[in-house]
């Protein structure tokens, strides 16, 4: 039960670290990462996952 | 010609207005009598104060004055068709574009490296990528630092106005007195063909509901910026096809809700650049079709004519970048404010303007008085200050004056390739700039050598570099009334 941030096309603007409800998203080295334990993909919430609906690449925030 | 001969351009690398007072010598208007404040008249003395040190607001401004934009606010909260969030290069010039994105702390350093370097500065601005409104914490953090420690420095922003109405007034609070909006549309059945989505209320949305929600919000955004007496400038991006007859309407719309400058500003679209646009093969309009628009739009909310479109980092003057010279690796830990060099500046500034205000108002009351039916288009080569100070060779655009019987009228840029390289004088780029000065009739320039000289004349064009350092308008003014029978201008005021 946790997102993903697909490194490689992440552009770093950070909007999915602000919406997380969770504090589950934090910047390592040189991109954005989800933790896994902390991520509830937005359950109880939100109807949608934040950090997928904010994020600016399509495909690059997407379920583990 | 004995006009006032000054050039700026030396005053920005003295440092004590000692140094810079002597420099500004000029034609005899020394007891500021002809004219307070340097304003123009048609503007309205309370808008003109706020104005007046703005180079995307007042096209007087930018000839004196510089802005830099600091990259803090890389999150946004919607998608334009125009852009690709992922694309970044330190060589392309346009809106968006970055070569690095700072924290507040770091844009805080950058901006007291440059105020030290680069007197002309006066606007701060937070123009992408990104949305400043919605990556609000970091826009204010950022303009809470730089408030602290250079009191006088203009703050602003761009946005594309769906966070805007939540700010509005921390906007006002902070003192910002001009934002621009990127509006494209006020139908959303045109704006669905430009936005595929935004992110709104904790959910995203697409198609015309989206683009519903956006213009709702942008006219709110407006219309409370209006009523607090923010200035408002409206970028409206010219996609053909899709929105360049609707702009019409845009403009309509933006003029009753109070915006104070409308600016079109011709699509960039590059495969290369990954936009869908770009991927799609749709065209941004040509210079002809630009023109055409702008010219429909004369009477509406007034027209900014003078946007170089910028890059989202860019420092300096408009028609210069100076970006690259403040990375971060550029500039040292311990950065402290010295306010010295921009007030010394401002000083000789402030002289300098009333001394252009009078010799432009009596240059364009010469061109009235001429009474003629026939246009002139002059492309002058200027470096600043209204005058003309940058030679033919070292010119990467002219600006371009019509004087007729309504009098001296600025009509925009042209840009061109560097025709001298390295005191080489390219035979090949000559016949870009020509083309690029199609219907110019006179070149002003500070100096230029025979052999351009005599090719320009082939083409149709007189460039004459007699007027070096004179005023823009004053030079115009001889050389129209000189053309058709009348007294030449004297000496300026």
């Amino acid at each position: 039960m946790s997102f993903k941030i697909i490194a490689s096309q992440c552009t770093q603007c950070g909007a999915c670290e602000f919406e997380c409800p969770s504090t589950a998203v934090k910047f390592k080295g040189e991109s954005y990462v989800i933790d896994a334990d902390k991520c509830t993909e937005c359950e109880g919430a939100f109807d949608a996952q934040q950090c997928a609906s904010v994020c600016p690449v399509p495909n690059t925030c997407v379920p583990a | 010609m004995s006009a006032p001969i000054v050039s700026l351009e030396p005053l920005t690398s003295t440092t004590t207005f000692d140094k810079l007072r002597p420099l500004a010598k000029s034609g005899g208007c020394a007891s500021s009598s002809c004219g307070v404040s340097g304003k123009p008249d048609n503007v309205d003395p309370a808008v003109w104060g706020k104005i007046k040190d703005h180079p995307c607001f007042s096209e007087e401004a930018h000839h004196y004055f510089a802005r830099m934009h600091v990259a803090v606010a890389p999150a946004c909260n919607i998608q334009c068709n125009y852009c690709n969030r992922k694309y970044d290069c330190a060589n392309e010039s346009r809106p968006g574009v970055v070569s690095e994105k700072l924290t507040p702390d770091q844009a805080l350093r950058k901006v007291i490296a440059v105020a030290n370097e680069v007197p002309q500065l006066s606007v701060l601005g937070i123009a992408g990528p990104g949305d400043a409104c919605y990556d609000w914490k970091k826009t204010k953090t950022t303009f809470e630092y730089v408030r602290k420690e250079i009191p006088d420095l203009k703050l602003c922003i761009s946005t594309n106005g769906l966070a805007l109405p939540d700010h509005v007034p921390e906007l006002a609070d902070m003192d910002v007195e001009h934002v621009t909006i990127t509006i494209n549309m006020v139908d959303p059945q045109v704006g669905a063909k430009i936005y595929p989505w935004i992110f709104f209320d904790q959910r995203r949305y697409t198609g015309i509901e989206a683009a519903r929600i956006l213009h709702e919000r942008q006219m709110l955004g407006l219309e409370m910026l209006s009523a607090r007496g923010i200035l408002t400038k409206i970028n409206s991006v010219m996609i053909p096809r899709v929105n360049d007859d609707h702009l019409i309407e845009v403009n309509k719309w933006v003029k009753e809700r109070g915006a104070f400058l409308h600016n079109v500003m011709p699509l960039i679209s590059d495969p290369a650049h990954g936009t869908h646009y770009g991927l799609s093969g749709q065209r941004g309009p040509n210079a002809m079709e630009m023109k055409a628009l702008q010219d429909r739009l004369e009477g509406g909310a007034q027209l900014m004519r003078h946007c170089r479109q910028c890059r989202a980092d860019a420092v300096g003057l408009l028609g210069e970048d100076r970006g690259q010279e403040f990375t971060l690796d550029r500039i040292s830990g311990d950065v402290t404010y010295d306010a010295n060099k921009r007030e010394a500046y401002r000083e000789v500034v402030a002289h300098e303007r009333r001394d252009h205000v009078a010799a432009k108002s009596q240059a364009i009351g010469q061109v009235k008085a001429a009474d003629s039916r026939k246009p002139l288009l002059f492309a002058v080569a200027t470096r600043g200050g209204s005058r003309i100070n940058e030679h033919f060779g070292h010119a990467e655009e002219f600006h371009v004056y019509e004087a007729s019987s309504r009098g001296i009228g600025f009509v925009g840029h042209r840009k061109v390739e560097l025709y001298c390289l390295g005191g080489w004088a390219e035979k090949a780029t000559l016949g870009g700039v020509i083309a690029a000065l199609e219907g110019i009739d006179i070149v002003l320039c500070a100096k230029i050598g025979n052999c351009p000289k005599d090719q320009l004349a082939e083409a149709g064009i007189r460039a004459i570099d007699a007027y070096s350092h004179d005023y823009i308008e004053t030079a115009i003014s001889a050389l129209y009334t000189a053309e058709f029978g009348v007294q030449p201008l004297a000496a300026t005021a």
